[in-house]
């Protein structure tokens, strides 16, 4: 083929920021990223999209996208959520949180928020640790999981079970769409990315609460290499946590 | 002059707000404010607004940041154990420097205290801003339901200007007691247009706002910027008031509910022939150091009132700078040992001929 027969397939999405990724190698945050531009690009709300991300590695979330946002409180992303999306419903509102961010310290909130019918969208990222500040258990470690605070690994009668936060969502009334998903190969992208629009959708319909959960990859918490890390989420994180959607409705009653 | 109707200090907060065009509430019932919030569940939705009873005082604080990101003016309010929670999300404000409201109806602490009863014991939590870092917030201190009226107009204003949070301490005797208020919209002037609020870029011709919450860079330069603010609201915001304070030879210092017992006293010393005056704070950060010095300096004097062991009398002992003897009466010379008691005048002017 000649040079002037090349098509572009694949390139930087407009909404991304000209700041580097600042996550560690191998993390798979980068593509969380890039599925969020990609969908906040073709449903064509980029001029009304607020991105909130929450205390931890999603922190430094707002700084990679070409989008008003905000940096939020650990676990209080989906009350300041509320609030801009209640003053202005004409916003997209977008909250990406971690597993100690939501599941841990800002459970009551989240829950709340979803109690509440909140017109919202939640990127979940459960890579089953707390990764900034260095490997220590979240409520999503597996048992058995050996962290900087589990070092004989994870004893349900030390430090309880597993959260299953999708499942969870999926039964509160207010949530209009809930699933887990992994985006570490490229069929599980393409799914993956078909359920972040969804969820985008529901807000877009003023439907409910839509909300994603990511399996993902930590390398240096889980003190694994990047092909250990996809094998430990083929083989420990998908038998714990299985992906799918749990929730998927275009009315509440 | 506008018209005149006896409500409670609370519902003058509430009113007051919506006279300031506040339009976004976030709140937790807590005892003795909660009537703010039920008035202005009511009348924000009527008005295009919206009420949120929030889950927690620490979701409140958040919702408030949120709203505050809006570029909306937004209040929430609370006391005590609620104000307590509520410190995390006040630092994170102060550091996002966005404007918005905060109202404390104090009651007794600690702990659960009395149950929600009076007391002035969130003083010094709510002069040194209620959470963790350094920074300050605009703190003032009704006395009456007039005043609440009028304050919360005030913070709005204030909290626009200089970009900070702004608290309204009132407490439990100001916000359960009932007076004529006179309703009237106060026009402090112009405020900065909020071109940095999170609205979307397409509202703003693509331009985007990030909001990090924080010194993420520049720390020195981030701290000088906020240190030279509150220079500017300390060397321009501090207000107070005084009562019969020309001739006095004795200064009775006392801010809120606690003022007004003061007041009583100064007329029941008068009629007797004592030389008593009131000094006031209206704005209790910043205090006004300067010209509560001057004042008992020329008295000689001053029995400092509230209802606490012991916490606005710290900032007036900043004040006296050793210069002037003081006294404090304080919690203990309530006339009752349950929660009900209260300082009456005539507790005060025995005090007062003690010292004499």
């Amino acid at each position: 083929m000649s040079a002037e027969n090349k098509v572009k397939v694949y390139e930087t999405p407009k909404l991304r920021s000209f700041m580097p990724i600042v996550h560690c190698p191998g993390c798979h945050y980068g593509i969380i990223i890039r599925i969020l531009c990609e969908n906040i690009e073709e449903l064509g709300i980029e001029d009304r999209t607020i991105l909130l991300g929450g205390v931890g590695c999603s922190y430094t979330w707002p700084i990679f996208f070409n989008l008003d946002a905000a940096s939020c409180p650990h676990g209080r992303a989906p009350a300041m959520a509320t609030a801009l999306k209640r003053i202005h419903p004409d916003t997209i509102v977008i909250t990406c949180q971690g597993d100690g961010d939501l599941g841990a310290i800002g459970l009551g909130c989240f829950m709340n928020a979803l109690s509440r019918g909140e017109k919202l969208t939640t990127i979940f990222l459960n890579n089953a640790g707390y990764g900034q500040t260095g490997g220590q258990m979240a409520p999503t470690s597996l048992l058995g999981q050996v962290t900087t605070t589990t070092p004989g690994g994870r004893d349900p009668e030390i430090s309880g079970y597993p959260l299953h936060v999708a499942e969870l969502a999926a039964v509160m009334k207010g949530v209009a769409y809930s699933a887990r998903v992994t985006a570490h190969t490229p069929a599980n992208f393409g799914r993956a990315k078909k359920a972040v629009k969804l969820a985008l959708q529901k807000q877009l319909d003023g439907v409910g609460y839509g909300f994603v959960e990511f399996l993902s990859a930590c390398p240096p918490s889980w003190r694994m290499s990047t092909d250990e890390c996809w094998e430990f989420i083929d083989k420990k994180m998908l038998a714990e946590y299985p992906l799918g959607e749990f929730k998927n409705v275009d009315r509440i009653d | 002059m506008g018209e005149k109707i006896l409500i409670t200090g609370n519902e003058a907060i509430a009113r007051g707000a919506v006279a300031a065009g506040c339009k976004y509430f976030f709140g937790y019932p807590i005892t003795p404010q909660s009537d703010i919030g039920e008035y202005l569940s009511g009348v924000l939705p009527q008005i295009d607004g919206a009420f949120i009873q929030s889950e927690s005082e620490s979701a409140s604080i958040y919702m408030l940041y949120g709203g505050a990101l809006s570029g909306e003016r937004v209040m929430t309010s609370t006391s005590g154990c609620g104000f307590a929670l509520m410190g995390e999300g006040i630092s994170y404000i102060s550091a996002a420097e966005v404007p918005c409201v905060l109202v404390d109806v104090m009651r007794m602490g600690p702990g659960i205290g009395t149950g929600g009863q009076h007391g002035q014991t969130d003083y010094r939590l709510a002069t040194t801003g209620g959470g963790h870092g350094g920074y300050r917030c605009i703190v003032l201190a009704p006395a009456s339901p007039q005043e609440c009226f009028d304050l919360v107009q005030l913070a709005f204003y204030l909290s626009d200007i200089y970009r900070i949070l702004t608290m309204v301490l009132s407490d439990f005797i100001i916000g359960r007691m009932a007076e004529p208020v006179e309703i009237r919209t106060i026009d402090f002037g112009p405020v900065p247009e909020k071109d940095w609020a999170l609205v979307g870029k397409g509202k703003k011709g693509g331009r985007i706002d990030r909001q990090l919450g924080g010194p993420v860079m520049g720390v020195p330069e981030f701290h000088t910027h906020q240190r030279e603010k509150y220079q500017k609201i300390v060397d321009n915001e501090v207000r107070y008031e005084t009562y019969q304070v020309d001739d006095a030879d004795f200064l009775l210092v006392s801010y809120g509910s606690s003022a007004r017992i003061c007041h009583g006293a100064v007329d029941m010393g008068r009629t007797e022939g004592l030389k008593l005056g009131l000094f006031r704070p209206i704005t209790v950060w910043p205090f006004p150091k300067k010209e509560l010095r001057e004042a008992a300096l020329r008295a000689g004097k001053v029995l400092v009132v509230e209802d606490s062991i012991g916490e606005f009398v710290d900032d007036v002992e900043f004040a006296l700078l050793g210069q002037v003897p003081f006294h404090l009466l304080g919690v203990w010379a309530r006339h009752l040992s349950g929660g009900s008691g209260i300082i009456h005048p005539e507790r005060v002017l025995a005090e007062v001929k003690g010292l004499l």
